[in-house]
């Protein structure tokens, strides 16, 4: 009896020591978590996450040298690839460029971390166009990085008529020529375009209208393809592309003969983010990086060598006049207007699923 | 009179089987000395693309970090490896063939099962990707194959060497030193070599085990691919393969000699 009193004493005892320990250690947690808030020190590194050569020549270099710190940068090749990094939960990157889609999944999923705008100062030098967007209304997870739309890449040499619209894709006389994209979102654009219907439509007989013209077209595609009609417009066996304005323009840089054109009726817009993953290890030297990157010059140094499109208004006096005057980077206000973006439509996501399905199979 | 027509038919056949498996390389290699930038057309000799390829600071980059992994995950699965295939083959214990079959599974499973085996597993112990994920990944499927090689070579080695050894007074520790390591050593360098050969090729693991600042050279490849095949791609391709089919060769080599 008299051991087991002495032992429930000692086990009092040490209780409240651990007591007291587990107390001091979550006084010093709240004190430093509060200092963890405020703190605006920076990092001697940070983690960058983007596409391949999406960034200027010398805009990790010139970051490094002016803030004193090592820039760890890595390239990825999706935003799913990204996206399936980022939920590991331990990937370790610190600032990283979703497309507006995926912006809105990961703030979903919580997988972006408040951005602090006060850090970023040089905010204010982005176009009002392109803040408060959709996916990610108030900003609070994203910062417009670079944009630009979808249209047609069109083989002059081939090709003699102008062309100023979505009519094109529908000439007989170019039978066997036309690539469209594989994409049912992506792929009703043109036709809801052209009957000047909205791309985010939920109405069902403006899409079954769409769906009667696409199906029209059908005989004149040579391809349904996202990816590989890059090669195609290329190497001259297609001379009407439906695509992205990056892929085309990288076309264009081979070949002489392809150029790149936004149809009058509008198009669709999107656009690449700079985000923060929610456990980025540098989150304020992230911040000043983002802000770092909002420069004028930077922000022109990196359109400049991409060539595509910024929403950095300040940025427009440094952009080279060729690519500043091209209507495919930078299509007329009354163009931009016309232009949307995609938006999740919600419960229609079926219908479009099947629209597509339907034009596809017939 | 029909042996000759036979020895001709194989000739074809042969031949044929070798240009299916070979012509693709040789049409990469052919076409990373093109001066266009379009793969499709030859328009001229030229070496640019490897001058381009060698000022690539993040290529170059990239390819210290498959340096780095090949190097590290070869000696740590080396080690293991060997010490694993002496255990097997010298002695009895509990649980051996269980071992026997495991030690297997990373050669037989697919790469990307492994994979995300090894990215449940990092998650699981909260484990930050980087260089050191994608090592210990490597060393984890290459122990297998040190073990596998290792092992066929100790297949013919005659234990009375050894008991010779320590007959005239040898410790356990010198018999290994002196007369097992030196008899089965083209056995251990081949199960090197044949590690850091697949260490340096892996693209599945490293993918999804890699980290910040881990981009290897296979996972570098596969991001400039998004902005069409080059010449440049090619290159690189080139000098992988040629480094890659050099090692292999040699592992090959020092298996074969006595």
């Amino acid at each position: 009896m008299a051991s087991l009193k002495i032992n429930i004493s000692k086990l009092i005892a040490k209780k409240t020591i651990y007591l007291g320990i587990s107390f001091l250690l979550l006084l010093f947690i709240a004190i430093t978590g509060c200092s963890k808030k405020e703190e605006r020190k920076l990092s001697r590194e940070l983690n960058v996450y983007n596409w391949s050569y999406y960034i200027g020549e010398t805009t990790i270099k010139d970051f490094e040298k002016e803030f004193d710190l090592k820039v760890n940068y890595d390239n990825y090749s999706s935003n799913e690839e990204l996206f399936a990094k980022l939920q590991t939960g331990i990937a370790g990157y610190d600032v990283i460029f979703p497309s507006d889609y995926m912006v809105k999944i990961m703030i979903d999923q919580k997988l972006l971390a408040d951005i602090n705008i006060e850090n970023i100062p040089n905010y204010r030098n982005i176009d009002r166009k392109f803040i408060n967007l959709p996916f990610d209304p108030g900003n609070k997870y994203s910062i417009p990085y670079q944009w630009g739309t979808t249209g047609i890449g069109i083989n002059i040499s081939e090709i003699s008529e102008n062309v100023t619209n979505w009519d094109i894709l529908w000439n007989e006389k170019y039978k066997g020529r036309i690539t469209m994209l594989n994409d049912m979102r992506f792929g009703l654009v043109p036709a809801l375009k052209k009957l000047g219907y909205s791309v985010n439509t939920i109405n069902s007989t403006q899409l079954e209208e769409a769906k009667q013209l696409m199906t029209k077209q059908k005989v004149l595609v040579k391809a349904y393809s996202s990816d590989t009609y890059i090669d195609m417009l290329k190497s001259g066996d297609a001379w009407i592309s439906y695509g992205y304005s990056g892929d085309i323009y990288q076309v264009a840089n081979n070949n002489q003969d392809v150029i790149y054109v936004i149809p009058q009726e509008g198009t669709n817009v999107w656009i690449d983010n700079v985000c923060i993953p929610i456990n980025a290890p540098h989150k304020y030297t992230a911040e000043v990086f983002i802000n770092y990157i909002l420069e004028p010059k930077v922000s022109a140094g990196i359109s400049n060598f991409t060539s595509y499109s910024s929403p950095n208004r300040e940025a427009r006096k440094y952009i080279k006049p060729e690519i500043l005057n091209d209507p495919g980077i930078y299509p007329s206000e009354e163009v931009l207007e016309k232009c949307e973006f995609l938006q999740d439509v919600g419960e229609a996501t079926k219908l479009y699923d099947r629209i597509w399905a339907e034009i596809k199979s017939k | 009179m029909s042996v000759r027509v036979w020895k001709i038919y194989f000739n074809i056949h042969a031949g044929l089987i070798y240009s299916f498996l070979y012509f693709p390389i040789i049409i990469l290699m052919v076409f990373s000395f093109n001066q266009e930038r379009i793969n499709a057309v030859w328009t001229g000799f030229t070496f640019n693309w490897y001058e381009t390829l060698f000022k690539d600071a993040e290529l170059l980059n990239a390819v210290g970090n498959s340096l780095l992994v090949g190097f590290f995950s070869t000696i740590l699965s080396t080690i293991i490896g060997t010490l694993t295939a002496l255990g097997m083959v010298r002695f009895r214990f509990p649980g051996k063939k269980i071992l026997d079959a495991v030690l297997h599974l990373p050669i037989i499973i697919p790469d990307i099962v492994m994979a995300i085996a090894m990215l449940s597993f990092y998650v699981f112990i909260n484990l930050i990707l980087g260089l050191f994920s994608i090592i210990i990944a490597h060393v984890s499927f290459n122990i297998a194959f040190v073990a596998v090689v290792v092992r066929t070579r100790l297949a013919g080695f005659d234990m009375d060497l050894e008991k010779a050894a320590m007959d005239l007074g040898a410790t356990p520790f010198k018999t290994l030193r002196y007369i097992t390591l030196p008899l089965i050593m083209p056995g251990v360098i081949a199960g090197a070599l044949l590690a850091f050969t697949i260490s340096w090729d892996d693209f599945m693991i490293a993918f999804f085990t890699s980290g910040v600042g881990s981009t290897t050279l296979p996972l570098k490849v596969y991001s400039m691919i998004k902005f069409g095949v080059t010449p440049e791609i090619n290159a690189i391709s080139t000098i992988t393969l040629l480094f890659t089919m050099t090692l292999f060769f040699i592992a090959m080599r020092l298996l074969r000699t006595k």
